[in-house]
């Protein structure tokens, strides 16, 4: 299902006065593509993930999936709780992997999380370690892993309940150019291989090649609206006019 | 408890630590309450052993309360007692903390002087006659003294007509049993004729409700055997100093596990923020949390028991301590209640970790 954000505006209190993060802003992810969210160092992209994500209301405006109204200004704590926890995969910006577990663990805690037994993610939860290349540590902890190999848990672990949306904040701050591009490009194909509408941000429009789309944020303006990063996605669909 | 459990194992020091500061606390508040038990004991089993479900005191004062150092019951008033209705039996028990002597030496001894063939005697013990006495067995020790000999009780000679089965003591000393005409020499204290003999208090074995009922036209004042205890000096101010020290380190207890938790959820907060923003509810937060509370304090009290079970055992006789369910498991369960208690007030902050922080570069 497509990621639908309508006119979103995120205004947060600021002393006195107030300061207005995310600005009107209206995006189309459709289910399957990666749409990289650009825009300098506080142009409002994290808020937008934010909203996105139910972590806070939107001021105004709302979020679908699909048809489906999830997160409006008056969503309360328990049913963004309920939004996340159904709908979502969220990458942080740092891997935040939790440190007591092994890299199995944080994915296996996906289904603890929503009342199934661990177990029943394993198979899962092992295919998509090796979709991103961590098999072989699959039973070390954190501290254990390098950055890199933590950022690529922690995308699998996103991935482990098959979320219809997917947000990813910074992936590749951490990263040198060139493993930057190959995260964006393991979280892209992943992204089409499981069907989530993937909105991703970055300040570093140089590992963006992979995506299907982008889109600029300044000052919490949607500068320019979604404009396919390539004309043709692959399997030959324009990503651009979302196919009716 | 997945993360909880696995935080267990993870942070395995920390949790050791407080483990073993709960196993400490533990072993002292059960090993106090074990001493508590065993000093009570010493200063009354004799009163709380005996064959009679109520005392009646008579005071000096109207507004007195009960005590055996004071109370002088008169031949009269024991009679009238027995004249209760629902009162099946009244004897006068006389109570006198005296001097002991015998060829081996000297010793604190409490006298109770009883009738005759008295019920108020321990259950299998000789016959006592004027001119007796009956020895406890730490009274037979001390004063080393077998049947047939002769110890003096208050100045008085009598002849040891036997050692009782079971201990009895009273105020820390060993009771001995002479009929309560030997005992006028002892404890009378000068009042009355010797036609007019006096007891300290009358045992009364009651049906339905007779120990209340006599108070009134006796002029007594009736306490069951139990609350008697707090007649006895030293009962009452050493009970109210150690179980006030017991209260005291139970609510240290809950403050010392409240503080840790407080410390250790602050600590994981930013993985409390992570997993709430993974879809984790509160509820599942708090239960997780609060689980891994239960853990720490259940091992950490049980072992501090164990300890004072195993301890009171290796103790020599002579530490009066008394260790049983009351005065292990029933503190044990306090402080795992009272731990949670705090455990639940720390982490409670969890509910208010904003999820949002998760987003937040570190
Ligand atoms: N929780 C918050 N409270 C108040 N202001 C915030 C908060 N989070 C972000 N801001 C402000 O909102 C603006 C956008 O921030 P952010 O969304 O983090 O930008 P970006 O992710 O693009 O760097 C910034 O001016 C920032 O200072
Ligand atoms: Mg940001």
């Amino acid at each position: 299902m497509d990621l639908h954000l309508d006119r979103i505006t995120l205004v947060y209190p600021d002393g006195t006065s107030t300061l207005t993060a995310v600005d009107d802003v209206s995006l189309t992810v459709p289910a399957g593509t990666t749409t990289a969210l650009l825009g300098p160092s506080g142009s409002g992209k994290s808020s937008l993930l934010a909203v996105a994500a139910g972590l806070t209301p939107p001021t105004s405006g709302r979020v679908r999936l699909g048809d489906e109204v999830a997160l409006t200004p008056t969503t309360s704590v328990a049913e963004a709780t309920r939004w996340r926890r159904d709908h979502l995969g969220v990458v942080f910006q740092a891997p935040r992997l939790l440190d007591s577990l092994t890299a199995l663990e944080q994915l296996e805690l996906h289904a603890h999380l929503r009342g199934r037994r661990p177990a029943t993610v394993r198979r899962r939860a092992l295919e998509l370690l090796d979709a991103v290349g961590v098999a072989d540590r699959a039973h070390h902890r954190p501290a254990q892993l390098s950055g890199g190999q933590r950022q690529r848990v922690a995308i699998a672990r996103a991935l482990v309940g098959d979320p219809a949306v997917l947000l990813v904040d910074e992936p590749t701050s951490a990263l040198d150019h060139d493993r930057g591009v190959r995260v964006v490009e393991l979280i892209t194909s992943l992204a089409r291989e499981t069907g989530a509408a993937t909105l991703l941000v970055s300040h570093d429009a140089s590992t963006l090649d992979p995506v299907d789309a982008t889109a600029r944020l300044a000052d919490g303006l949607l500068e320019s609206p979604a404009r396919p990063q390539r004309t043709e996605a692959p399997g030959g669909r324009c990503v651009s006019a979302p196919a009716g | 408890m997945f993360v909880a459990l696995r935080d267990l194992r993870h942070a395995r020091g920390r949790f050791a630590l407080m483990t073993a500061v709960i196993v400490l606390v533990t072993f002292l508040v059960t090993f106090l309450a074990s001493l508590t038990a065993g000093l009570a004991r010493e200063s009354t089993s004799a009163v709380t052993d005996l064959p009679a479900d109520h005392l009646a005191f008579a005071m000096p004062g109207p507004d007195d309360a009960p005590a055996f150092t004071a109370s002088q019951v008169t031949a009269d008033q024991w009679r009238r007692w027995r004249g209760v209705p629902g009162v099946d039996a009244a004897e006068p028990l006389g109570v006198a903390t005296t001097r002991a002597g015998s060829a081996a030496g000297t010793a604190s001894v409490t006298a109770f002087g009883v009738p005759a063939g008295s019920r108020l005697l321990p259950a299998g013990s000789p016959d006592l006659t004027t001119g007796g006495v009956l020895l406890s067995p730490a009274a037979a020790t001390e004063l080393d003294a077998a049947p047939g000999d002769t110890v003096t009780v208050g100045g008085t000679a009598l002849e040891v007509v036997g050692t009782t089965d079971v201990e009895a003591s009273f105020a820390h000393t060993p009771v001995v049993w002479t009929t309560v005409a030997d005992w006028q020499a002892v404890g009378a204290r000068g009042t009355g004729s010797d036609d007019d003999p006096v007891a300290t208090v009358v045992a009364l074995t009651t049906s339905d409700d007779g120990a209340a009922r006599g108070d009134a036209a006796v002029g007594t004042t009736t306490v069951t055997t139990a609350q008697a205890r707090s007649a006895v000096a030293s009962y009452a101010g050493e009970n109210t100093s150690l179980t006030t020290m017991q209260g005291f380190l139970v609510a240290i207890s809950a403050l010392v596990v409240g503080a840790f938790f407080s410390v250790w959820t602050i600590s994981r907060s930013a993985d409390v923020a992570v997993l709430k923003a993974l879809g984790a509810t509160t509820r599942y937060l708090l239960r997780d949390a609060l689980g891994q509370a239960a853990v720490v304090l259940t091992v950490g009290v049980g072992f501090g028991t164990l300890l004072t079970a195993v301890g009171g055992r290796l103790l020599p006789a002579t530490v009066p301590v008394l260790v049983d369910t009351t005065t292990t498991v029933l503190p044990a369960a306090g402080l795992v209640l009272l731990g949670l208690a705090g455990a639940a007030v720390s982490v409670a902050r969890i509910t208010r970790i904003d999820p949002h922080a998760a987003l937040a570069a570190h």
